[in-house]
């Protein structure tokens, strides 16, 4: 995926300003930055959800606007942090809502054992009668990385999947997040507030600031006092702990 | 319940049949297929009709609280009818179906772009907007019928009843069969519309075009209820919620049930209003009125004590004095809300 000089504006004030960079394949890209830096922007866009002013965003040798909806969907799945889902639903039928792209209202064997894979792959399957509004917060959001993992797309965007959650989840969930890549060879873009949670467990940083991209390298080459001091406007200390770049800021 | 559904039917149909159970001469029969049968198919067809249309409704607005009645949708097809009686005295059937079909549709989606428009941090705001712009339409369609005397004619409209359900003036409450059977078509698509802009556009399906697609099929539904009935209200509220209680949200599974309760809920309330007072009847928008608010009452108080408290409390005294008048009140909580531990 190749974005290029993507811009996009709120009342005549820019919030994303010629923004390109390439999104490498099978890894994990964490995009950080301050609030408002346009990070989230640029995840609504490279996911159809948001419209952009002007650029272009090549997926797969064709623009992301030209491609039809539905298949689409077989290719990128997203998941934004408002998800009011204040239905009933049992955990497996929120899943199953993942083969919809591939089979409709017809759910064959294979749908089946996609579903049935993806919640045992998020260990859901004590859950699985449930209805998700008596989960907690944590559980739910694993429910819908399990519909993500059902709609068996190459690239999953997350914006802020850690948001809301406690540490022992965050950290889950960012685990997942590795695995996803790693296991399933899955191309994954996340929206992240922790720097450390992008140091620790992704390949590729994206720092943005004033919709704008700051830097965007691998890790090591992001996670640099200098950088980091520049982007977020406060000291930053790096340390390094298990061979990861880790930041402590004050 | 599907037991429950056919023993029901078949009480209904004795109660109905019973004058011409023991003759078999033609004078029974002809009362028998001109006025009871069709009487007890229209009865079907607004239950099934009146609780498919909410359920709908309340998946599409992601509101439990929106309904045919809370949404305008009612008051819209009155209004439809009242002008195809103003401007086309001669109107047949037919005619002031087209128009209430118009009406319901335009002013359900106008409601709906309404709110939309603007996103209502309070999910009780919804249906309570949805009552003042009901009760604005229904000032308006007063307002009209007064000036061209037409209050008379309308009233039949404006109070649900059956009596006047006659073979050759009632065959529109039909359509309601061929819109349910393609609401079960696209249920999923509803649902996956129900959970949000975002989640439909990830999983591929054109969230606007579902929207009005499915609006436009609850509020033909009702229209064509209303046309041959009248405003029916509350099924359409109550029924989806407490099958929802017991069979969770998933419409693929619910709408049988929706449709099947909603079927058995007039039917009982119809013989209710048949027998009470014989050989009279009462309307069946009284019956439906009073058991449906105790039903609501009860609603309430159950998802009071399910949790989810403080929405739930702030819903109520939100509502008190909407409730009283039109009957559709209360609130669910929203995700975002209440922390479901």
């Amino acid at each position: 995926m190749i974005i290029k000089e993507l811009t996009k504006k709120y009342d005549g004030k820019p919030v994303v300003d010629s923004v390109s960079f390439e999104i490498p394949k099978g890894k994990v890209i964490s995009l950080i930055g301050p609030n408002g830096a346009g990070k989230s922007t640029v995840m609504g866009i490279i996911s159809r959800l948001v419209a952009r002013d002007s650029g272009m965003v090549d997926f797969q040798g064709e623009d992301i606007g030209r491609w039809k909806s539905k298949k689409l969907s077989k290719k990128l799945a997203i998941l934004t942090q408002n998800n009011h889902i204040q239905m009933k639903l049992t955990v497996q039928e929120l899943v199953a809502f993942g083969r919809f792209p591939h089979s409709g209202n017809r759910l064959g064997k294979e749908d089946m054992e996609m579903i049935d894979r993806a919640i045992s792959y998020m260990e859901l399957e004590e859950f699985r009668d449930r209805y998700i509004d008596e989960l907690s917060g944590g559980q739910r959001q694993r429910a819908l990385i399990a519909m993500v993992i059902a709609q068996d797309t190459e690239y999953v965007l997350l914006d802020e999947p850690t948001n809301n959650l406690d540490i022992y989840h965050a950290t889950n969930m960012m685990k997942i997040v590795r695995r996803l890549c790693d296991e399933l060879g899955k191309t994954v873009v996340l929206v992240l507030h922790e720097i450390n949670y992008a140091a620790f467990y992704s390949d590729y940083i994206c720092a943005f600031a004033n919709g704008r991209i700051a830097k965007f390298g691998t890790v090591e080459e992001v996670m640099t006092k200098e950088n980091l001091s520049e982007i977020y406007k406060v000291d930053f200390e790096i340390q390094r702990i298990q061979g990861k770049p880790l930041s402590i800021y004050y | 319940m599907t037991v429950l559904a056919f023993l029901s039917l078949f009480i209904g149909v004795i109660e109905v049949d019973l004058s011409s159970l023991a003759s078999g001469d033609a004078e029974q029969w002809g009362i028998f297929l001109i006025s009871r049968l069709p009487r007890l198919l229209a009865i079907l067809c607004t239950g099934v009709g009146m609780s498919v249309a909410g359920l709908i409704m309340q998946q599409l607005c992601m509101n439990k609280f929106v309904s045919p009645t809370t949404g305008a949708t009612i008051s819209s097809a009155q209004f439809g009818i009242l002008l195809a009686l103003v401007f086309m005295p001669n109107s047949t059937l037919w005619g002031r179906a087209l128009f209430a079909f118009a009406a319901a549709i335009l002013g359900t989606w106008v409601f709906v772009w309404f709110i939309q428009k603007i996103q209502f941090k309070d999910v009780v705001m919804v249906p309570l907007v949805g009552i003042m712009f009901g009760n604005v339409i229904g000032g308006i369609t007063n307002y009209l019928a007064y000036k061209y005397e037409m209050t008379q004619a309308l009233s039949s409209w404006l109070v649900g009843h059956f009596s006047l359900v006659l073979r050759g003036r009632y065959e529109i409450v039909y359509l309601v069969v061929p819109l349910v059977a393609l609401a079960f078509v696209f249920a999923n698509h509803f649902n996956i519309v129900g959970m949000g802009k975002d989640f439909s556009k990830n999983l591929g399906v054109p969230y606007n075009l579902v929207l009005f697609m499915g609006l436009t099929i609850a509020a033909m539904i009702t229209a064509s209820v209303v046309v041959v009935v009248g405003a029916i209200s509350y099924i359409g509220l109550i029924v989806p919620n407490i099958v929802a209680i017991f069979k969770g949200d998933k419409i693929r599974g619910t709408l049988m049930d929706t449709a099947l309760f909603g079927a058995i809920f007039v039917l009982v309330c119809d013989m209710i209003g048949r027998v009470v007072i014989q050989p009279y009847e009462l309307p069946i928008e009284l019956i439906i009125g009073i058991l449906g608010s105790l039903l609501f009452v009860g609603l309430l108080l159950y998802r009071l004590k399910n949790g989810r408290k403080a929405v739930v409390i702030r819903g109520m005294a939100g509502v008190a004095g909407g409730a009283a008048s039109s009957g559709c009140a209360g609130s669910i909580p929203r995700m975002d809300e209440g922390d479901g531990k």
